[in-house]
């Protein structure tokens, strides 16, 4: 990392004074640590006595690394010219830890339904282990990749380096704290039971402070920048940012029991409650999982095919449609409860209002690559970028489908649900996400190509395979889910008890559970791609598209 | 920007900017995009005007079609009410014993019992009424309170130390542990496994006789036959609600388990019950 430690350097000039590198820093650390041992002394309840405990832990080791790589140089001044890319690094690394982790846990999570027995009471059950899965793979896995690419993106575009020095590195860690803190707080029974909001108001805070650096970072280079025109994919990377930071503070609105406890107690009561936890929820997925991933749609898609974007009016038009008619989308998670009628309805036309601004999205990807069609043949990052934007507009379309009120009464609360969510999240985030690491890592670490292009294509078919097997199961299990809790006899009664439809979902979990695998592997032929071109290795291997022509050589019969 | 810069491959112009490569086309909106967006906007507005929608200051438009939620799904329920009336009021007028002798009668109320079944009963009983550990198998003719369709009835209406329902049946077995030590809790145990199998000791069990005849026999009956008048369960047969081992069997006489079962009278309605109580008496216990 010793771009990024631009005061790094052994050398002691005569006449000048050597300080200590990231004094304040660790001296902050160090202090916090101090803190978290404070709250484990005084905790109100076991739990926050536990989760201190954790924090004081990982704090006190932070501080000794940090202490063990103190050195003391002559201060210089730092290097500005060049782009702060050692976070991007450091970003590009942790999220593909993160990503083979929470998919870990996705396949242990759907083992968990379909053999009950491997739910380890208490800390690996399945209501531990479920917000531990989406947790890390949207906020540990999709957060990383956003914010690495950000930071990748925002800096090339504005041909400016990130703004506020070591405050990226700030951004950083601290969300790697956040992920901790939220991950065993999950396990240790810690939750203000919000879905993808599960973590407590201490927790909370801390991600808000992170997350107002990030946007100072992000808005600080977009200031900074050189080129007279912000890149569309920064103002879908700061549309993220901005509406994020709104939706987690005001869904997060809590009163602590205790200023030393776990507990909290909402802001908001009853179906308000939950109105504002849905607003957050559906634009989690709209702004965290959508336009956040759109961000880097628009600046790999291109870039990997070498292409213009298609149309920069497309790109003007569907952004402000998206992001103003999203916000209003929540309400159709709440479809038939005693939400009002009109605010189901209004929920609903708005989800079928944003079909088209989705798609501009999914045009705007798929046509850039005109001229370049050839590529999805021989380079299997497009290949993944195509597939990532056709399950882009394939979920963007089930979605407005799923909220009009006719077909939610049937899908609902159902396995359809975790089918559409997964067909958006693995085939539109994790496929985009992986195509944009793919083209990162080469660049970052200076290397010429990848250690094997024909592993990306394993993982492509591998990923393909498990995606299809994943959706198409979920949405036969779902569907008949459904029509089972709502089949009655001609006399008029209930056919089914709810035991004998979770019976009968069992070989669909198992073949879930294997499409899951699947998935995973992909990602785990990715990770040691990545880790050998890290390394500095190439594997031995004939081009891709050069060996199509000698295969199709005739030969001539004996 | 004086010369307007064309694309290679396809001709068409670019906005002039670029960043770190990234060049853009002027390409316009595509057409059907344009008016597949209108449409949907035309047919949300639309939809707004037909159903309630649009918030004002203390309620909301209702809409021109008058659609309610609520309304709909009392309506609903109204209609499948209406289409049972005749077959549900005959059962609200008639007793559990008269539904059973007429067979049309018994064959609704048996339906409409295993339906409200599925709903209320198989979290304890289980989808096939075999009941577990605790909870009564419902197919057998082992019955505590009774297995006459009125005494199922009964059951069913007021439940089993139910403490929301004055009429509810209660029975307590004390607790032995403290009372008898535990070797002596041991013999009763065995003599208990006599009545109906194989003691491990032939002569724990004849130790334990005398013991029973004391402390057991009052409720469950001289030979086990269990006593229904307290809700005392049979030891005679081969069904246990707690294990039939001598362990399991000593554990419950140290400290006996007290089951719950709600009463469902308040709940689910008269009627309802007595569908109820004629699907279990037709399970293939009922007396």
């Amino acid at each position: 990392m010793s771009g990024a430690r631009p005061l790094d350097g052994p050398a002691f000039s005569r006449g000048a004074t050597p300080v200590m590198t990231r004094g304040p820093q660790t001296i902050f650390l160090g202090l916090f640590a101090f803190v978290a041992f404070l709250g484990a002394a005084f905790a109100a309840d076991d739990l926050f006595r536990q989760h201190m405990w954790v924090l004081f832990f990982v704090l006190a080791s932070s501080t000794i690394v940090m202490l063990r790589r103190t050195s003391f140089v002559i201060p210089q001044p730092s290097a500005t010219s060049v782009y702060m890319d050692d976070v991007v690094r450091y970003g590009s690394i942790a999220t593909m830890f993160w990503g083979v982790i929470g998919l870990l846990v996705g396949v242990v999570v759907a083992l968990q339904l379909a053999y009950p027995d491997l739910n380890i009471e208490p800390w690996f059950s399945f209501g531990r282990m479920r917000p531990l899965h989406t947790s890390a793979v949207v906020f540990a896995f999709g957060g990383n990749a956003l914010i690495a690419t950000s930071f990748y993106v925002v800096q090339r575009t504005s041909r400016a380096r990130l703004w506020g020095g070591d405050l990226a590195w700030f951004v950083f860690w601290g969300y790697q704290l956040f992920i901790v803190m939220a991950a065993t707080g999950y396990l240790l029974g810690i939750t203000q039971s919000r879905e993808y909001a599960e973590p407590e108001w201490y927790v909370d805070l801390w991600l808000t402070i992170v997350w107002v650096a990030y946007l100072a970072v992000f808005l600080g280079t977009i200031l900074n920048r050189k080129e007279p025109h912000i890149y569309v994919a920064n103002w879908f990377y700061l549309s993220f940012i901005v509406t994020i930071a709104m939706l987690h503070v005001v869904n997060n609105l809590a009163i602590p029991v205790s200023l030393v406890g776990t507990k909290s107690y909402s802001a908001f009561a009853g179906v308000q409650d939950a109105l504002t936890q849905w607003w957050y929820g559906h634009n989690a997925v709209g702004f965290f999982l959508t336009a956040g991933f759109l961000g880097m749609m628009y600046y790999f898609v291109p870039k990997q095919a070498d292409r213009p974007i298609y149309s920069y009016r497309l790109s003007i038009i569907h952004f402000w449609a998206l992001i103003f008619l999203y916000i209003w989308a929540g309400p159709h998670h709440l479809h038939y409860t005693a939400l009002p009628d009109w605010a189901q309805t209004l929920g609903m036309v708005f989800s079928v209002m944003l079909w088209m601004p989705s798609w501009g999205g999914m045009i705007n990807g798929l046509m850039t690559l005109s001229g370049a069609w050839d590529k999805i043949r021989t380079d299997p990052i497009i290949r993944m970028m195509v597939a990532a934007i056709a399950f882009y507009g394939m979920s963007t379309f089930e979605g407005p489908v799923m909220s009009i009120k006719a077909v939610n009464s049937l899908s609902h609360y159902t396995d359809w649900t975790i089918g559409h969510v997964h067909s958006g999240a693995l085939g539109w985030v994790g496929l985009i996400s992986f195509a944009a690491v793919y083209h990162m890592v080469p660049k970052l670490w200076g290397r010429e190509r990848l250690y094997s292009v024909r592993m990306v294509t394993w993982h492509f078919w591998l990923a393909m395979l498990g995606i299809v097997v994943y959706a198409a199961v979920m949405w036969v299990s779902g569907i008949m889910q459904g029509l089972m809790w709502r089949e009655y006899d001609e006399q008029g009664f209930l056919v089914y008890s709810f035991a004998e439809t979770v019976q009968a979902m069992y070989p669909y979990y198992v073949m879930r559970a294997f499409g899951g695998a699947l998935y995973l592997a992909g990602a785990l032929i990715m990770a040691f791609n990545i880790w050998m071109t890290i390394a500095g290795r190439q594997r031995e291997e004939a081009p891709i598209g050069a060996a199509a022509p000698v295969r199709a050589t005739l030969q001539p019969a004996e | 920007m004086s010369e307007i810069e064309r694309d290679d491959v396809t001709g068409v112009a670019t906005t002039g900017h670029e960043w770190d490569g990234i060049k853009e086309l002027n390409n316009p909106l595509p057409r059907w995009w344009v008016w597949t967006f209108y449409a949907t906007i035309v047919w949300s507005v639309g939809y707004t005007v037909a159903y309630p929608a649009w918030p004002l200051v203390s309620s909301a438009t209702t809409g021109v079609l008058g659609y309610s939620s609520r309304a709909e799904v009392n309506q609903e329920l109204a209609a499948a009410d209406a289409a049972r009336s005749d077959y549900v009021d005959r059962i609200a007028a008639s007793s559990v014993e008269d539904i059973l002798a007429d067979d049309e009668l018994r064959q609704f109320a048996s339906a409409a019992g295993a339906a409200a079944y599925r709903v209320n009963c198989v979290q304890c009983h289980g989808s096939g009424a075999t009941g577990s550990a605790g909870y009564p198998n419902l197919n057998d003719d082992d019955w505590i309170w009774g297995g006459s369709v009125e005494e199922i009835r009964q059951t069913i209406a007021h439940g089993i130390r139910f403490d929301g329902d004055l009429d509810t049946r209660f029975s307590g077995m004390p607790a032995f542990a403290g009372v008898l030590p535990n070797q002596e809790i041991a013999r009763i145990a065995a003599h208990v496994v006599s009545f109906s199998g194989e003691p491990s000791s032939a002569e724990l069990a004849q130790e334990g006789a005398s013991l029973y005849a004391d402390n057991c026999a009052a409720c469950h009956g001289e030979a086990g036959e269990g006593g229904r008048d307290f809700g005392a369960p049979s030891l005679a047969d081969a069904i246990w609600l707690y294990g039939s081992s001598e362990a399991e069997i000593a554990a419950q006489i140290r400290a006996p388990h007290h089951g719950t079962m709600p009463g469902w009278a308040a709940r689910l309605g008269d009627a309802t019950v007595k569908e109820l109580a004629v699907y279990i008496h037709t399970l293939g216990g009922g007396e």
